[in-house]
């Protein structure tokens, strides 16, 4: 489904990425746990195509296709979808209205006919409703006054709405409370855990792998992975740190 | 009798496309009175006309206690200018939403002179500009504050988005002071659409184009959220930003 091989990134002309090679299989989640600085997040945005973020080698197949030749709402469009560490303040945009018009941009250029609003509003809601968020929420400008949790809530119910193949979530799990933490893991398993979709999970901890289980577990240091194993691994990680379960 | 036509060598006239104003100048050349009675509001929803050249002059007066409130779309296709003189006694208010909207040589342009008479008089302006092409939207805001006028709350607020290098934004706040228990404040800022939320948007599905749209749809929809009635002021903008996004 993801194939990543030799992928070599860099930001501002300093590597960040030296080598990936990755193979996600449909029906499979794996979790990518790292130190800080290892080149998590630049992973994300360059599966998403955030500019700025050279690939200098290497390539990446979603599907067959060639991911790093698409626009990023080409991505979306696609099915992939980025679960953003800091999800974006936009101030004077409801969130119904950014979500709206982002699914219906994805459904137009799938060629599927647009929701109207009461549809699209009675799918928000649903969806929201599931991760436990207030739905006058989604009323409100995209992210502006949200805590850290709601924000990460809310990309949650983003995803919900999206129904992607495939979702790359960064650190997702960061600035969750134990309840918030149960609801997107809850989340993440009932939007994703499906015989045709998968998922990486960017995380820096090991307490989300507790109700996300990880088909595989990968370590990446300094822009490698350096080591893979079963989910028996984030365990290891936890208890001996990254320098003794990386050596 | 017909004012004298101006000069820009007048401060409130310097940013002027006098050249685009000057045939049509006697059909405008005389302010408009409002006068707002001793506690007593007013609300005005001004939209732009299918003119050229649109001047709109106005003199406001609100006495002790009054309220004024006024949302204004600037975005005339080559000259647009709102001009007010607002004069405010004990207690008044004041409020200015406004934006200019503009495109490839067109100039719009809000010049403003608050007076504070009376004590405890508050003001508020906040002015939004969309411009592309070599379009010109400016800001000239004159605040005085009368001897006597303590505990005045005076505010100017002015942001502007650039979409191309030929566009030209121009804020001029000024504030003349002669009481010295007051509050005056002014802020302003000239930028590009921030290329995060941009991304933030584009990763959610929309092109490139929606993206930029909806932002600039959310920099100006946000003046008009106090209005009692924004939905025309609200599609008359989101119109005028779609010719030139």
């Amino acid at each position: 489904m993801l194939d990543i091989a030799n992928l070599h990134v860099s930001v501002a002309g300093k590597p960040i990425l030296n080598g990936v090679t990755l193979d996600v299989p449909a029906g499979e989640i794996h979790a990518i746990m790292g130190p800080n600085g290892s080149g998590k997040s630049t992973l994300a945005y360059v599966l998403a195509g955030r500019p700025g973020y050279s690939v200098t080698q290497g390539s990446a197949q979603f599907d067959g296709r060639d991911l790093l030749a698409m626009e990023p709402h080409e991505r979306a469009a696609a099915g992939l979808f980025l679960g953003f560490q800091y999800p974006v303040e936009i101030p004077g945009i409801s969130y119904l209205q950014f979500l709206r018009e982002s699914l219906n941009s994805q459904r137009r250029r799938r060629g599927e006919s647009e929701l109207s609003g009461g549809e699209f509003i009675k799918l928000a809601r649903s969806q929201a409703a599931l991760l436990g968020m207030d739905t006058e929420m989604l009323k409100r400008p995209v992210n502006v006054g949200f805590s850290g949790g709601e924000k990460k809530r809310a990309e949650m119910v983003q995803m919900g709405i999206m129904q992607p193949k495939f979702a790359v979530l960064d650190e997702t799990d960061s600035g969750l409370d134990i309840d918030a933490l149960k609801a997107v893991g809850a989340g993440i398993n009932r939007i994703m855990r499906a015989a045709d979709k998968g998922v990486l999970l960017i995380t820096h901890y090991q307490r989300l792998l507790d109700y996300v289980e990880p088909d595989r577990v990968h370590v990446l240091t300094h822009g490698e992975i350096v080591r893979s194993g079963g989910p028996e691994l984030a365990r290891e990680l936890e208890r001996e740190g990254y320098a003794e379960a990386a050596a | 009798m017909t004012a004298p036509f101006p000069s820009r060598k007048q401060e409130e006239w310097r940013y002027a496309d006098l050249e685009s104003l000057k045939p049509v100048w006697e059909q405008f050349a005389a302010p408009v009175t409002l006068t707002v009675g001793d506690g007593e509001e007013l609300e005005e929803i001004w939209l732009p006309v299918s003119d050229d050249v649109q001047l709109r002059r106005v003199q406001l007066a609100l006495g002790s206690g009054a309220k004024a409130r006024i949302f204004a779309l600037n975005a005339a296709p080559v000259y647009g200018r709102i001009e007010l003189e607002i004069s405010l006694e004990d207690g008044a208010e004041f409020e200015l939403f406004g934006a200019n909207i503009g495109t490839g040589l067109s100039t719009n342009e809000f010049a403003t002179n608050v007076r504070h008479l009376g004590i405890g008089g508050r003001s508020r302006q906040t002015i939004r500009s969309v411009l592309n092409g070599n379009a010109v939207g400016s800001y000239l805001g004159k605040v005085e504050v009368a001897r006597g006028a303590q505990k005045t709350d005076a505010e100017q607020s002015v942001k502007a988005m650039l979409l191309d290098r030929g566009a030209t934004a121009n804020c001029k706040p000024e504030l003349e002071i002669f009481a010295d228990d007051v509050k005056c404040t002014h802020g302003a800022s000239v930028g590009e659409l921030d290329p995060i939320q941009l991304f933030y948007a584009e990763s959610r599905g929309m092109n490139p184009a929606t993206a930029r749209a909806l932002l600039l749809e959310g920099f100006v929809m946000g003046l008009w959220d106090t209005a009692k009635q924004p939905e025309t002021i609200g599609e008359a903008a989101r119109q005028s930003l779609r010719r030139i996004v």
